[in-house]
């Protein structure tokens, strides 16, 4: 074997014209080139590309930013292949668990609570996001003091329409004032896509948190982790890892 | 007459084609209705078409990768070497946009750009996949990040994709190469005349 490598080095290289299909001088790596540089370009969309992309929506404006891929659009969700349809009047929300005077109530009573608006960028969990989303709804907080909150009592678990998506809060993440039990969303009626005719919207964390379709909020003495955290989400979603409330937001009314 | 047939492709090249192919497939088909979400509402389970876009994603690289690895994937390996390496007369001729003449090697510089650039974008789309999936090890931006290359890749990786099964319509020998693994010497005459003339160097118990 070494003397192989020996011999080969004693002979001098092969001039580059002489022969085409065995010359290695002449070959060059493109593949490898190109492979590195889409992966390079990759890489760098990874690192910096949401900073591009807000940049380019915020200059195009809600509407056309909508149309560049990744950018300030919903992402539909919905678990089971069904967007419950639920009228207006049909709508029932049941409050139940470890509370004083187990209710329901229809969106009138909901409307009739004082209304809280917010205006806040929806983020996933997964990097999507909506810019300046407006909401109006009532504090879950309010609700809780309207049933009246049992001694002993931990945490909330969530149910939809769907009958597939759960969500869980503690008791204390479900009082903070940004918390609601929405009925408008977009300036207008939450549609049944985005979950309507109600929802949660837990604005300090991600959206996987603001369970659409919202049927029942039990009062629990322990936490019930919901659909996403059963599947690996964190049981407390807060935006960006944050470990407790943030600040309410200042245009929080 | 028929002509002689060579030995293009062997067994493992087709089967590891055949099955990224079907992986491909499962992926732009679960693709759809996740990206163009708002078309197809809610008639659609998005969360398990998420897990099956996901798990074809991770096993894609798999066919490829194993047949590199052991004895069995000297010919696998000599043609990602073949496409990998460029001779200077390849470069001017893509460069020209195929005005130059070429005596083709197996694969023509079209070929060689199509697969590296396949190559590479499935790879980052792999990894933005991966991103997205196991989120909680990468900051936000990132994650925003990976869902706007996994996107823009997306668009790219469908365009090289679709020019590849056009091209193999528009070229049925080179398309029954991928079924049979043979080509007739007429066809690698004036398709692959480098390959051919390498071949028959080469000895016969060579193969391909």
């Amino acid at each position: 074997m070494p003397d192989e490598r020996l011999e080969r080095l004693s002979h001098p290289p092969i001039p580059a014209d002489s022969a085409p299909t065995t010359d290695r001088a002449s070959r060059m790596p493109v593949g490898r080139r190109v492979f590195l540089g889409v992966a390079a370009l990759g890489a760098l969309g990874v690192v910096i590309g949401a900073r591009v992309q807000n940049r380019i929506a915020s200059s195009l404006g809600t509407g056309l930013g909508g149309l560049f891929p990744g950018g300030d659009h919903f992402r539909i969700y919905s678990l089971n292949g069904v967007y419950p349809s639920i009228s207006a009047t049909q709508y029932r929300l049941e409050v139940s668990g470890l509370v004083e005077r187990p209710m329901t109530f229809t969106l009138g009573d909901l409307e009739a609570m004082p209304a809280t608006k917010m205006v806040r960028t929806f983020q996933c969990v997964t990097g999507w996001r909506v810019n300046d989303v407006h909401w109006v709804g009532v504090r879950l907080s309010h609700i809780l003091e309207t049933v009246g909150v049992k001694s002993g009592a931990v945490a909330l678990s969530f149910e939809s329409y769907d009958g597939a998506d759960t969500e869980s809060l503690t008791l204390e993440q479900a009082r903070l004032p940004d918390v609601i039990v929405a009925y408008s969303m977009l300036g207008e009626r939450v549609t049944p896509e985005h979950g309507g005719p109600v929802r949660l919207y837990v604005a300090p964390m991600y959206g996987y948190k603001s369970l659409k379709w919202l049927s029942a909020i039990r009062v629990v003495d322990v936490v019930e982790p919901g659909f996403w955290e059963r599947n690996g989400y964190p049981v407390n979603g807060w935006l960006d890892g944050t470990t407790g409330p943030t600040n309410p937001d200042p245009r929080l009314t | 007459m028929a002509t002689t047939q060579r030995v293009r492709f062997d067994v493992l090249e087709r089967v590891v084609h055949w099955l990224s192919a079907l992986l491909f497939a499962l992926l732009v088909v679960t693709a759809i209705p996740l990206y163009f979400g708002s078309l197809f509402g809610a008639r659609l389970p998005r969360f398990s078409l998420e897990q099956v876009h996901l798990w074809a994603g991770i096993a894609f690289p798999v066919p490829f990768v194993l047949s590199l690895l052991g004895p069995w994937g000297r010919q696998m390996r000599r043609d990602v070497r073949r496409v990998n390496y460029w001779t200077r007369e390849e470069i001017a001729w893509l460069r020209s946009l195929g005005r130059e003449p070429l005596e083709a090697d197996k694969f023509n510089p079209g070929q060689k750009l199509n697969a590296a650039l396949v190559a590479s974008s499935m790879t980052v789309m792999l990894v933005t996949g991966l991103i997205l999936k196991w989120f909680s090890l990468f900051p936000l931006s990132w994650r925003e990040g990976s869902t706007l290359v996994h996107d823009l890749g997306a668009w790219l990786i469908v365009a090289l994709i679709t020019g590849h099964v056009v091209m193999g319509l528009s070229h049925r020998d080179a398309l029954s190469s991928m079924v049979t693994g043979r080509v007739s010497e007429r066809w690698a005459e004036t398709n692959a005349p480098r390959w051919l003339r390498d071949k028959t160097g080469e000895s016969d118990s060579q193969g391909a």
